[in-house]
């Protein structure tokens, strides 16, 4: 037996000492990091400066908050029924189209006056995010609800079914072929440039756009009754519906917020990347949710925090290795995350990813 | 008391025999190159594919949503030992071995069909076995989006693996690696453009396959459905088979029993590829191309729609599922409902819509029918209202049927 002095400063040595946790989260950063640091090494070795890793990241961060959008609808219903929404990518889609359709609508262009097209806008983000929101509602009450008491793949099975009927009803209703969008704000315009560091005005409409919503988003679930709902019926939906809480729908409504998200994210893409496409959807979707899992699914912080690496991952892959490599890179993190550390950088254990 | 309901069906030898038959015999009723002995030939591949994917879906319960890859590996196996790929092979002469003419006179490697499905079958169990290992510690959606992440890096390999050099000589200016110099100028694959063309099945004692008489390509794919379908019977009915159920009905209650989780999953994955890899080998015969665009996700959904519609674990179930969607995507679609929404006045294709179809059947029979069209008895028994206690019998009564099952 140790002296009893002795105890407490062991105690504490053991908990700094690197446990199954803590290294695989430390394996995990090291991954991520991986890319960045080499190329910015190679940069300063090259050239000297770290201009080039410095664009990279803006781009990466401003084209992650859109992903961040994705994942955070991804995470939600992750959290509150346990199912990856494999449809949500391409209600995202769906929201990019409506938006692209409604510009064609109001005649929003080129030479629309600021104001004008400030307001159209807004129009576009409201309409573009409640028809994402309620196409997800639909889709729960028709696809998943029925199936809450099946087996788990039952209703992972009918996501992948609705993908593929939203990504033909992209396809019908935009042809094959990417469509490019007006560009209406400019995106690649540089608003602002600090040391051979350009910010874009499409870089800046994604922070900016992106980051009230989360803001708004994490208000309503830490303060409102409806967000507390949310959170009982992730934690126990049998205790929560003896609790007096609607369960089914406070589900419906996971998913209406996760939708509105996806819409408003479907906008800002089609504003940021001017092309809009019925497959964009699919990449999307994967990317958003490898961002939820790199972050935790299940954690808002995470979703948001795992979307904005991918999308730095994703740049740096995109500018130094190859666009169409990317995909493959981005599956490859994805792939090591579950090998490495399924619960992801902030997540907490769960029965699925233990 | 037994109910009577799950008795052995006295019928089922016979039906299969009947079935068989009438497999045989089809052909024969159609002319050597008719369309529909193209449609059946995809359709018998298809049911090899479906078998494959069976295993690890149906049996084992892992879902494969990357199931294309194995596919693509079987494929790309045919497209390297047998076509003019690596066309600096042997200074340019060529290398042949076990085939004949014409295939043995030009430049590329030319390697027998059946060494070819057995490197395909090597290759596709290898990779797997190499898909399972990150899947161990994972359970339900996370496999599948895991094999369905797999599966994408295969695809992006495939469209852009002409940039990956495994022949030719160093060159410093594009990093081209001298592996295996006697290669010449070859990538990994070649994309989009695809490999293109691909020797003809040449087997032993018989000619080799010509493009215009498909009535043999069809007794190729009919044999290799039948050898699969009666592996996958003794399979299903051997102690590895029950494992997998086991695994899939719970997995900590498998593993508490000693069943081996790990080894008894890894074979699963690397069987079912396995199967995956001889119907890419024959199909990359057959179509006489191997082409990055063939291997995409919805490729890895179409081979699941057939083992869900089918019945999830169900052998003739999914041969069923197999046949049926093969034969709606190659022959209903195209040809005899393509019309359809010209006449009621709406302008697209419905072949623009062959996936949104296959999504829409997925939702529906999930939703309404989730045990598949021709389920497995334990399933059915699980499914429609057979008591507690009835239950407790019937699992007995499942072994001794498909026991005796042909």
């Amino acid at each position: 037996m140790l002296p009893a002095g002795l105890e407490a400063p062991l105690a504490r040595l053991r908990a700094l000492a690197p446990t199954g946790s803590r290294a695989s989260a430390l394996t995990l950063i090291a991954l991520l990091l991986a890319m960045p640091v080499a190329f910015g090494v190679h940069d300063l070795s090259t050239t000297g400066s770290l201009t080039r890793l410095g664009n990279n990241l803006v781009d990466g961060l401003s084209n992650g908050a859109i992903w961040a959008l994705v994942a955070l609808g991804y995470t939600m219903v992750y959290g509150i029924i346990e199912l990856i929404n494999f449809a949500h990518g391409d209600v995202f889609m769906i929201g990019s189209l409506v938006a692209f359709a409604l510009w064609g609508t109001l005649g929003l262009g080129l030479a629309t006056v600021a104001p004008l097209l400030i307001a159209g806008l807004l129009v576009t983000l409201v309409v573009a995010a409640a028809a994402s929101g309620s196409l997800n509602v639909m889709i729960e009450r028709a696809g998943y609800r029925p199936l809450r008491d099946a087996p788990r793949l039952a209703p992972l099975i009918t996501a992948v079914g609705f993908s593929f009927i939203l990504q033909n009803v992209g396809l019908l209703w935009i042809g094959g072929s990417q469509q490019t969008v007006p560009d209406l704000i400019g995106s690649q315009d540089v608003l602002l440039a600090l040391g051979g560091v350009e910010i874009t005005n499409g870089d800046t409409l994604a922070i900016l756009a992106t980051a009230p919503l989360v803001l708004v988003l994490t208000v309503f679930i830490a303060r409102t009754r409806l967000g507390k709902a949310m959170r009982a019926t992730a934690q126990d939906p049998d205790a929560a519906r003896l609790m007096g809480i609607n369960v089914d729908t406070t589900i419906s409504l996971t998913f209406l917020v996760g939708g509105l998200l996806a819409g408003a994210a479907g906008l800002i893409y089609a504003l940021y990347q001017t092309t809009v496409w019925f497959f964009q959807g699919f990449t999307a979707g994967l990317i958003g949710f490898t961002a939820a899992v790199m972050g935790g699914i299940g954690n808002l912080q995470g979703a948001v925090l795992g979307g904005l690496v991918i999308g730095c991952i994703q740049q740096i892959a995109d500018n130094r290795i190859g666009t169409e490599w990317t995909p493959a890179i981005v599956f490859g993190y994805l792939v090591l995350i579950m090998v490495v550390r399924p619960r992801g950088l902030l997540g907490e254990e769960t029965r699925q990813a233990g | 008391m037994r109910p009577l309901r799950n008795l052995p069906l006295p019928g089922d030898r016979y039906l299969a025999v009947a079935l068989i038959a009438f497999a045989v015999g089809l052909p024969f009723l159609f002319e050597t190159g008719s369309p529909f002995i193209d449609d059946a030939v995809l359709a018998l591949a298809f049911v090899v594919m479906a078998l494959g994917l069976n295993i690890i879906v149906g049996f084992a319960g892992l879902l494969d949503l990357g199931y294309v890859a194995f596919f693509a590996i079987g494929a790309y196996t045919m497209g390297w030992l047998g076509s003019n790929f690596f066309s600096g092979a042997n200074g340019g002469e060529g290398f042949a071995a076990l085939v004949g003419p014409p295939a043995s006179e030009l430049p590329g490697v030319h390697v027998n069909f059946l060494i070819v499905v057995l490197v395909a079958v090597a290759f596709t169990t290898i990779a797997g076995i190499a898909i399972g290992l990150p899947t161990l510690r994972l359970r339900g959606d996370y496999i599948a989006i895991v094999t369905l992440a797999f599966g994408e890096i295969i695809g992006r390999i495939a469209i852009n693996g002409d940039q990956i050099r495994i022949g030719g000589v160093w060159d410093a200016t594009v990093a081209k690696l001298p592996l295996i110099p006697e290669l010449g100028d070859a990538g990994l694959t070649r994309g989009k453009q695809g490999i293109t063309p691909v020797d003809k099945i040449d087997l032993p004692f018989l000619d080799p396959l010509t493009s215009l008489d498909l009535r043999s390509w069809y007794f190729v794919a009919l044999a290799l459905a039948l050898i699969v379908l009666f592996v996958n019977i003794r399979l299903r009915d051997s102690r590895l088979g029950r494992a997998w159920v086991a695994l899939r009905e719970d997995e900590v209650a498998a593993a508490s029993a000693g069943i081996p989780i790990v080894r008894t999953k890894l074979l699963a994955y690397g069987t079912g590829a396995a199967f995956g890899g001889v119907a890419g080998a024959f199909l990359g015969s057959y179509l006489n191309t191997v082409n990055a665009d063939q291997f995409q996700f919805s490729f890895s959904i179409f081979v699941l729609a057939m083992v869900i519609i089918g019945g999830l674990g169900s052998i003739w179930g999914v041969v069923l599922g197999a046949v049926a969607l093969s034969f709606v995507n190659t022959y209903l679609i195209p040809d005899v409902l393509n019309a359809l929404p010209h006449d009621v006045g709406l302008d697209f294709d419905l072949t623009q819509l062959s996936y949104a179809i296959f999504g829409f059947l997925l939702v529906i029979v999930m939703v309404l029918r989730p045990e598949g069209l021709v389920p497995e008895r334990r399933r059915r028994l699980e499914m429609h209202g057979v008591g507690a206690g009835d239950r407790a019998g019937a699992g007995t009564d499942v072994e001794i049927h498909e026991g005796s099952a042909p």
